[in-house]
């Protein structure tokens, strides 16, 4: 098999990882919490970043502020939130991709190794982007009941609590750290593959 | 006139000279090697970073007030106490529903013990750091504390005992743990006069076998051992293990008077005991089934609570029975400690009458058994000749040697309780290397892993009973203490000074790493399994059982559920079940309700735990959380309505309006 078609199949196939592991982390850092709070965002669930019950943890501390409840299983399950269409709809764009990138790597066009990277930075971006919308619809919608209203020292209204959408920031009591997880780094090497295999691929199809 | 000035001036110096010599009090040079560049030095050996960690656990002994306290090591800090023969109304314990079973014997609930000798589980003569044992003098039982939850998860009563003082030494794979008598009492008892005391009295020594996954304890034989009084023991161990050694005072069998008639014999005995050689005769069939009444109660973290059960019988074994099990060895004059060395090769007497330490090897030992080297016997027990089983004496080494503990490095360190000190000594040479003063009077010292073949020598602490002037005063009653030496050196270094809780009997002590990263943090809610517990806020109920209201509520930051009560009429009796619904370590929470007869709750999460209020007066009374939990601690609060008797109000509960769980 040509070295192009090896690694475009390689690349799609490591998307495969996603269903595994987290996408993203939020690691949440405070006096009380010397051995922090994790969040790991799946692109079908949520997880605990660093202990047991982190998630629960988080989505406690969170009703302090009046912040929407996390979108766990359990969360939906007492309607304390409406269900997370992502968890649905991002597995099945993460397989299609998948079998997508195992047709075209199988077809052996290198052309459609480009259109498939361009898809996958397209969706990137699309998902990025609903992913900072999330993280601001939660730093926002707070509930006007909320126990701490707190105005922000600036603009004197009330403060927001978007946790940071990549990096750190300083919530309140809580140093709140925003990365890419292991996951998002399979994405990354499965495009780069895809690069390479179109590279490759374009050399071999001059040869 | 100007002489007149001049002598009178000399005799003020001469006499300002001699008062500021005067022994009023000691100087502190005297109270310790606090010297300037060494006491800075000290100071620095014990000082704990804020933040850092100590590199050892100290379980120190609360004595009559019958606890165990977690403390620190180099820092002296005291971490926890740990309730077990004493109720403790601070954690709820020997007060709530649930731990209330733990303090039950066959003498019914006893809210108060005299705890001693606390010794760690072993696993191939090293302390493995799973559990930690602890003896009750006064209503003989033993405890097993968990070491990864840091509470008391079983205690069992010992029958036929009294004083059980000789107690809870572990062997060094944990096969077992031992009990002793340190009053000869009838066995079994009955009617008797007491001056019938002699010959008719016994002193059981008991034999718990501990079970190797969970700990639990079970009586596997008593020896029925003539009525002396059995003081403290250790067990063999490397060479010798497979023996039990149990010092004796009081062969004279008096029972009066004993301070002068209990001192009339030059030597008494270590008892030793073939414990294998008594295992093996039970294995088949040997040993007679009595009856007996003792309670063994147990602690469960799968429902948080302990259960109480009266055994009904013993298995107990006559010593003529199994020739060639039990030795006495003559020993200087009413010997208190008993401590074998960490090769198992010595075995040692704190002469306490005789200012004498007695030193028997077991070499010798075993070669004398071969040789039928006896000097008579005593209630058909042989009694070794004494020159056939000694290694060497160390005669008046201080005064009123009480107990010794060893180093690595073949050195014994004894406390001396009348010359108050600690002294170094070579189990070998038999030659004194060095003696340090202690702040006073001092019962038992320690050494981590002390009881094992493998102490941790760095550490020493000594336990000191008397404290007089050391520290600011508190009124007639101050506190006993604790002081720790660094023996690393040749001369042994006084560090540190610190109080106590109670007396501080005897300690155990371990490195910190064997313990700390299996510390518990939280009880997993999905796992408990408590009749009364609950999962979640929708599950939180009132519940009516004719005059029995159950209260089935939660607790999470920062509320109950339900926190609106009604229904409850006076004479009603209200149990609080109470699950904290916390996951997250170091978030308990208290609850206690106005004019409740009994103590708060402290509920670590995950956990569940019951109250009982039986409320007489009609009106609305609060209840609220008792522990500092969150932000919203003094909001965490609620009101139970008390009705008059006979009263048709219907039960009901709320939070926030709503029963838990159901639509808004």
């Amino acid at each position: 098999m040509k070295k192009s078609k090896i690694l475009m199949i390689i690349g799609a196939l490591l998307l495969g990882a996603l269903y595994v592991l987290p996408l993203w982390k939020i690691t949440l850092v405070a006096p009380q919490y010397p051995e922090p709070l994790g969040l790991n965002i799946h692109i079908t669930h949520l997880s605990d970043g660093v202990q047991y019950n982190d998630v629960k943890n988080i989505d406690l501390l969170n009703h302090y502020i009046g912040m929407a409840h996390l979108p766990t299983e359990e969360n939906v399950a007492k309607k304390e939130i409406e269900p997370f269409i992502e968890f649905t709809i991002f597995p099945i764009v993460i397989g299609v991709m998948i079998a997508f990138g195992l047709f075209v790597g199988f077809k052996g066009n290198h052309k459609w190794y480009l259109y498939w990277l361009l898809i996958m930075v397209f969706l990137g971006m699309a998902g990025l982007y609903d992913f900072y919308a999330w993280l601001d619809s939660y730093g926002h919608n707070l509930d006007p009941n909320a126990i701490l209203k707190i105005a922000d020292p600036v603009t004197g209204k009330p403060m927001g609590y978007q946790p940071p959408f990549l990096g750190y920031k300083k919530l309140l009591n809580f140093e709140v750290y925003s990365f890419p997880a292991l996951g998002a780094y399979f994405i990354v090497v499965g495009m780069v593959l895809s690069l390479m295999a179109f590279i490759t691929g374009k050399k071999e199809a001059k040869s | 006139m100007k002489t007149i000035i001049k002598s009178i001036f000399s005799l003020v110096i001469t006499a300002t000279f001699f008062v500021s010599c005067a022994p009023t009090t000691a100087s502190k040079e005297t109270r310790g090697n606090a010297k300037g560049a060494i006491a800075g030095s000290a100071a620095e050996r014990v000082y704990v970073a804020p933040g850092e960690h100590d590199s050892h656990y100290a379980f120190i002994s609360g004595g009559f007030s019958g606890q165990l306290s977690v403390y620190g090591l180099p820092s002296g800090r005291l971490f926890r106490v740990i309730p077990v023969f004493s109720q403790d109304p601070e954690k709820g314990y020997g007060y709530n529903e649930e731990t209330k079973p733990m303090l039950e014997t066959s003498h019914g609930f006893v809210p108060w013990g005299d705890s001693h000798h606390p010794d760690i589980s072993q696993t191939n003569g090293s302390v493995d750091g799973r559990w930690v044992f602890i003896n009750e003098n006064n209503t003989p039982r033993i405890a097993r504390i968990s070491l990864e939850t840091f509470e008391t998860e079983e205690i069992i009563e010992i029958p036929n005992s009294a004083g059980n003082h000789s107690s809870s030494y572990v062997t060094e794979n944990s096969e077992y743990v031992v009990a002793g008598t340190r009053f000869a009492v009838p066995f079994p008892q009955r009617d008797m006069s007491i001056k019938d005391m002699k010959g008719n009295f016994k002193g059981a020594l008991s034999f718990l076998k501990i079970d190797k996954e969970t700990g639990r304890m079970n009586i596997a034989f008593q020896i029925k051992m003539p009525g002396f009084n059995y003081d403290l023991s250790h067990p063999g161990r490397g060479k010798s293990h497979g023996w039990f050694f149990f010092s004796t005072y009081n062969t004279e069998e008096a029972n009066s008077l004993l301070e002068v008639n209990a001192s009339q014999n030059d030597k008494d005995f270590i008892a030793a005991i073939n414990w294998k050689k008594i295992e093996e005769y039970v294995k088949n069939g040997g040993g007679k089934k009595m009856p007996a009444k003792y309670a063994h109660n147990t602690w469960s973290d799968d429902t948080h609570s302990a259960t109480s059960t009266m055994e009904k019988e013993v298995l107990v074994v006559e010593p003529k029975d199994v020739p060639g099990a039990i030795y006495f060895l003559p020993t200087a004059k009413s010997p208190h400690g008993c401590d074998v060395d960490p090769t198992g090769e010595y075995i040692i007497g704190n002469g306490k009458l005789a200012a004498a330490m007695t030193v028997h090897s077991f070499t010798k030992f075993q070669k004398a058994i071969a040789d039928k080297a006896f000097d008579g016997e005593k209630y058909g027990i042989p009694i070794m000749k004494f020159e056939a089983i000694n290694f060497g004496v160390l005669d008046q080494p201080g005064l009123g040697p009480l107990h010794t503990e060893f180093d690595t490095r073949g050195n014994a360190y004894t406390t001396f309780f009348i010359s108050s000190e600690v002294v170094k000594w070579n189990v070998k040479d038999l030659k004194v290397l060095d003696r340090h003063p202690v702040y006073y009077s001092v019962g038992h010292l320690m050494i981590p892993g002390g009881n094992s073949r493998t102490p941790d020598d760095k550490y020493l602490i000594s336990m000191n009973k008397i404290t007089k002037d050391r520290y600011l005063p508190t009124g007639p009653e101050v506190c006993q203490s604790a002081q720790l030496f660094d023996i690393s050196g040749e001369k042994m270094e006084l560090l540190l000074d610190f109080p106590t809780i109670g007396e501080p009997h005897y300690a155990a002590g371990i490195a910190a790493d064997k313990i700390a990263p299996k510390s518990r943090k939280i009880y997993k809610l999905d796992e408990n399994k408590h009749p009364y517990g609950v999962k979640s806020e929708a599950e939180t109920k009132v519940v009516r059982k004719g005059n029995e209201v159950h209260i089935y509520m939660t607790m999470i930051r920062s509320h109950f559920s339900p926190d609106n009560i009604e229904g409850v009429k006076v004479g009603d009796k209200v149990f609080f079940h109470v699950t904290n619904l916390e996951q997250d370590y170091d978030v308990p929470h208290g609850i206690s309700m106005i004019g409740a007869n009994t103590s708060e709750l402290l509920i670590m999460p995950g956990r569940t735990s019951t109250f009982v209020w039986e409320p007489k007066e009609v009106g609305v009374w609060p209840f609220y959380c008792t522990d500092f939990c969150s932000a919203l601690h003094q909001e965490m609060q609620g009101y139970v309505r008390v009705s008059p008797k006979g009263s048709n109000i219907p039960i009901s509960f709320t939070l926030d309006g709503d029963i838990p769980g159901e639509e808004e």
